[in-house]
């Protein structure tokens, strides 16, 4: 089988950018999603605050996707749900396989993955005691939740601040079950201050900032976890250790982007973001090959990864067309004091519009500091904020003027005070 | 009546399980938990030991040497993965080469075949990532590395096709010693059966002494491991040990047969027979230890870390034994245990058959078992021709490990099929990847409800009230008068 | 009304914003702009909060419908609505925008449906 594009997962960022290479005029496009139905992880987070920027409005996660999918369906864009990517290559040939049509070859001329993320599980923390019922991290529970029905829980603890935790904190209290408390390892949140507010405060769960899982207890299920304050190298103190009764422990303790197909073909991937390297069309090393949304890097915000996917199916589409630039000069971008990564990793002057977004996190809070593009000389860039925190993605936009007035190839990101 | 009942479906349960199903005689495995090998043969370092380091003239040293050799054909015959990759005994100074020296010559005694010492630049060439200060090594060939729970199962998958009883969430009582045979009374039923056989791991010294035998106490040893992602399985190519101490075999690091990589354990004496809980300390200490080893690991590919016991005794030898006329003890079975298992139940249907059991062969025993399909392992032609048959191996569950729908249903509907969510896991590896059953966990439980036909309130992770779910969200919702901070 | 203390969730800057009240009229000190008056002067005053969650579908290919309440509703309403929807069960098929409750509890909003959930067998 040929397409000219496939794009691997059918969420937010597959279906944003095959609406836009769709769009640019490219017909023939297959979308690959493993679920039973287009979406993607949306579809589990029914809370509303979707939206905002792209369409102006409140959506819940449900309804965000289905405006893409809507439209998709317009466009009589082809997909294939309930079929798993087995393997990509550096060539373009992806096997996937499903119940109805078996194993699938198809060759591809340029692909987007978006495969998304998944979830840190207890293993990567290595948190001692037993290993009984009741642990899930925190995307499976608002799977049983929200999707399926059931109660993970009567009694909760949540590890980790991240957004979905603090999602859920709120969700299985208002299902009637008693969230005892949110631990957090670092002095800040993770998660955005809406959330904090909204999910926890509205409902007394306290946050306890610089604290953590020491042990789990519980033969069969859960029967409760012994916390810990620690001190400023995240080591716990033994004199704060505190035994919590609970049937339920929650993890919400980071998200990994998912690349193992990448890695078969032999994509390079950032050593930061965990995602491909990408250019400002969102190629990666392999040329033909695109990423888009939380494969690439870890967003708070659904609308940046639509917009991020845009860029995706708009390079895809100028690749197949032939109609992309030569490269021409390349600025390679770097993130350093305080900033600890930039995407894109790479910008190619003739292929960039008349401007670029950069997107960065911060490796702290900092306040009153400069955020400061340069090329280690010449200041291009320069703005000030009041404050930064590594829970919310930052971006720059930057004129091709600016770029084009670098003299060395050398893109720097950082903080100044 | 049952003529042989076994209690306790381990390795060694297991393997007499299978060793007596080939007779024509009337035999019933039994264990208290929901699946088989959930005790001391579920979490251990998963190794086929040599059989240099037991003392010579001890039931320890003559079995396992004998069980090693017996592994080629059983594996062969159950299809259960098996990799004789050797073991190396790792010298980090010039007096641990003389403990190593001394070890061969234990080794020779105990009639291990393939030993040898070698020095620096060949231990260099096998094992390039060791630490630079390593000395030389006893190189074992004959070691191995298994899946000490696929083996058990298939044993007992085995067993379970040529007619012997298996019965799980079984919890032996008392036992009531009669004339000619006994009655095992269980938490469902009583059975009664002329012979028995107690290979209760933990709990052997506890069924022991319902069978009026001589006093011996199990002590659990606890070991603790950490299992790393398949990136770091191929940093070493050998089972690699430390030097023996007084205090123990020391730490290994080794890959799994599934490829990834594994280190420890430590040993830690316990109280209590179920406490499998994970330590701060422990897994420290294990980390540190393997680093003298080898140090190219990386803490950020934990996958996870567990514990499992040793069943052991003071004396320090098995206890193989007959604790009254008509049983048979296969106790403290610690390591080299798993190594040991075909030979231990070798001589338990020997002990049995001298107390008067009469084995005559069956017409039809088959002693082949297949492993499922697997669908990772197979081409892109098998797997369509699979899918042509069955379209549910057309559905991926688990995408860390590539499982099927159709794995996932044949599972469960095999002989000793699956019943829990970690069952799923042992058997097909779903759930045991990077992800550890994030994506998964809802799916295998959905296809656990829809296949045995139970809710999804009585789906459980492992063990008996090991539930997931405490209720349907909305049903009896009492928190209406509730009020959000205003 | 004695102190009441919040944290501005306009920007990142998270604001310590306290509120009291004198002679009649509420005062408001911490916050760093005219955002951060406004919103706790809507917390104090009336705070109020879009509700979501799930409901079972009858005869659905899924076996829960998501739905929202189509307006903000007074916080201390929250725990009364869910307790209300904990007696609803839908019928499939749904259509997103599908009104499954109207006005609840007298708030003026509505419980819609935020998914489709097509009917599991045809007739």
């Amino acid at each position: 089988m040929h397409r000219d594009l496939v794009i691997i997962g059918g969420g937010p960022a597959g279906l944003a950018a095959a609406i836009k290479a769709r769009e640019e005029g490219i017909d023939d496009i297959l979308v690959i999603e493993r679920d039973i139905e287009l979406g993607g992880i949306l579809k589990q987070c029914i809370h509303n605050g979707f939206g905002l920027h792209i369409f102006g409005e409140q959506l819940t996660g449900p309804e965000y996707a289905q405006k893409f999918i809507d439209k998709l369906l317009e466009l009589g864009i082809e997909y294939k749900c309930d079929t798993m990517v087995l393997n990509i290559t550096d060539n373009k040939k992806v096997t996937a396989v499903n119940t109805k049509d078996g194993v699938i070859e198809i060759q591809a001329k340029a692909i987007i993955l978006s495969m998304g993320c998944r979830e840190r599980p207890r293993g990567a923390l290595n948190i001692p005691g037993s290993r009984p019922a009741g642990i899930f991290t925190a995307g499976t529970a608002q799977r049983f939740v929200n999707m399926e029905g059931y109660k993970i829980g009567e009694k909760i603890v949540i590890l980790g601040s991240g957004d979905i935790g603090l999602i859920m904190a709120r969700r299985l209290t208002l299902e009637g079950s008693q969230v005892k408390m949110v631990l957090e390892i670092m002095p800040y949140s993770s998660g955005l201050k809406r959330n904090i507010m909204q999910c926890l405060d509205d409902f007394g769960i306290p946050l306890l900032l610089n604290h953590t899982v020491v042990k789990i207890h519980g033969k069969e299920r859960v029967g409760g976890v012994t916390i810990a304050k620690v001190d400023a190298n995240r080591k716990p103190i033994p004199e704060t250790f505190r035994y919590v009764e609970c049937d339920t422990l929650l993890l919400s303790v980071g998200l990994i982007p998912e690349n193992e197909l990448s890695k078969n073909a032999g994509i390079v991937l950032d050593k930061v973001t965990g995602g491909p390297r990408v250019n400002e069309s969102m190629e990666t090393s392999v040329e033909g090959i695109f990423a888009c949304g939380n494969v690439v890097q870890v967003h708070d915000l659904v609308d940046n990864v639509t917009k991020e996917s845009y860029l995706a199916g708009l390079g895809a589409a100028k690749y197949i067309k032939g109609t992309a630039g030569n490269g021409g000069r390349e600025i390679e971008t770097y993130g350093r004091n305080g900033v600890r990564y930039v995407v894109p990793q790479k910008i190619r002057l003739d292929d960039m519009g008349d401007e670029v977004n950069l997107f960065l996190r911060v490796d702290n809070i900092y306040k009153d500091v400069y955020l400061s593009v340069s090329d280690g000389g010449k200041t291009i860039y320069k703005v000030k904020k009041r404050i930064v925190a590594p829970g919310e993605m930052e971006s720059v936009r930057l004129k091709k003027d600016s770029i084009l007035n670098m003299e060395n190839d050398k893109l720097f990101v950082e903080l100044i005070r | 009546m049952f003529d042989v009942a076994i209690i306790g479906a381990g390795a060694v349960g297991a393997f007499v399980a299978r060793d007596l199903s080939r007779y024509r005689i009337n035999v019933v495995l039994i264990d208290k938990e929901l699946e088989v090998s959930e005790g001391t043969t579920k979490a251990n370092s998963a190794i086929i030991h040599a059989g240099y380091d037991c003392v010579p003239g001890t039931l320890k040293a003559k079995l396992n040497v004998q069980g090693n050799k017996m592994f080629d054909r059983i594996c062969d015959e159950l299809d259960v993965p098996f990799k004789r990759i050797g073991s190396l005994v790792i010298a980090l100074s010039k007096e641990q080469l003389d403990i190593i020296n001394e070890l061969y010559e234990r080794g020779r005694a105990n009639g291990v075949p393939g030993l040898e010492v070698i020095g620096r630049e060949r231990l260099k060439e096998l094992e390039p990532n060791v630490n630079e200060d390593a000395t030389g090594a006893l190189y074992a060939k004959t070691a191995g590395i298994i899946s000490p729970y696929e083996l058990a199962l298939a044993c007992a998958e085995n067993a379970v096709t040529n007619g012997v009883t298996l019965k799980l969430d079984t919890e032996v009582k008392d036992i009531e010693i009669k004339k000619g045979g006994f009655i095992i009374k269980t938490s469902r039923e009583d059975i009664e059966t002329r012979y028995i056989v107690n290979a209760t791991g933990l709990f052997a010294d506890v069924i022991n002494r319902m069978l009026k035998g001589d006093e011996f106490s199990i002590n659990p040893r606890k070991g603790e491991y950490c299992l790393f992602d398949k990136n770091d399985g191929h940093l070493v190519n050998h089972v690699l040990f430390q030097v023996p101490t007084p205090r123990g075999k020391g730490v290994l690091v080794t890959p799994t047969v599934h490829g990834n990589l594994l280190i420890g354990p430590n040993s830690v004496n316990v109280d209590i027979k179920e406490d499998v809980s994970t330590t701060g300390n422990g897994l420290e200490y294990i980390v540190n230890c393997a680093r003298k080893t080898m140090n190219k690991f990386s803490m950020r590919d934990v996958i996870t870390s567990f514990a499992g016991l040793r069943a052991s005794t003071s004396g320090g030898d098995f206890i193989i034994n007959v604790p009254v006329q008509g049983a048979v003890n296969a106790a403290a079975i610690d390591s080299p245990g798993l190594s040991s298992s075909p030979a231990i139940s070798e001589m338990v249907v020997q002990m049995l058959k001298e107390q008067g059991l009469k084995l005559i062969e069956k017409d039809y025993y088959n002693p082949v078992r297949k492993r499922q399909i697997r669908f990772a392992d197979m081409s892109d032609s098998e797997r369509e021709k699979a899918i042509e048959k069955n379209p549910l191996y057309g559905r991926v569950i688990c995408r860390c490990e590539t499982v099927t729908e159709g794995e996932i249903v044949d599972a469960i509907k095999r002989p000793a099929g699956a019943r829990t969510v970690d069952g799923v896991k042992r058997r097909l590896r779903a759930g045991m990847g990077r992800c550890q059953g994030g994506f998964c966990m809802p799916k295998v439980v959905e296809i656990l409800s829809r296949e045995l036909g139970i809710p999804y309130m009585d789906i459980v992770k492992d063990k008996k009230g090991g539930y997931l779910f405490t209720g349907r969200i909305k049903d009896n919702y009492t928190k209406g008068d509730g009020d959000a901070n205003a | 009304m004695e102190k009441k203390n919040l944290i501005c969730i306009n920007c990142p800057m998270g604001c310590r914003i306290e509120v009291t009240e004198e002679g009649g009229k509420l005062k408001v000190t911490g916050n760093s702009c005219k955002r951060g008056e406004l919103y706790a002067i809507s917390e104090i005053t009336n705070p109020v909060r879009i509700v979501t969650t799930s409901l079972f579908v009858n005869d659905g290919v899924h076996p829960t419908v998501s739905v929202k309440t189509s307006r903000e509703i007074p916080k201390k309403m929250i725990f009364k609505c869910m307790e209300k929807l904990s007696a609803i069960t839908v019928d499939a098929p749904v259509k997103i925008g599908d009104v499954i409750v109207k006005d609840i509890l007298n708030t003026g909003a509505d419980i819609v449906a935020t998914r489709n959930v097509d009917l599991r067998f045809a007739i």
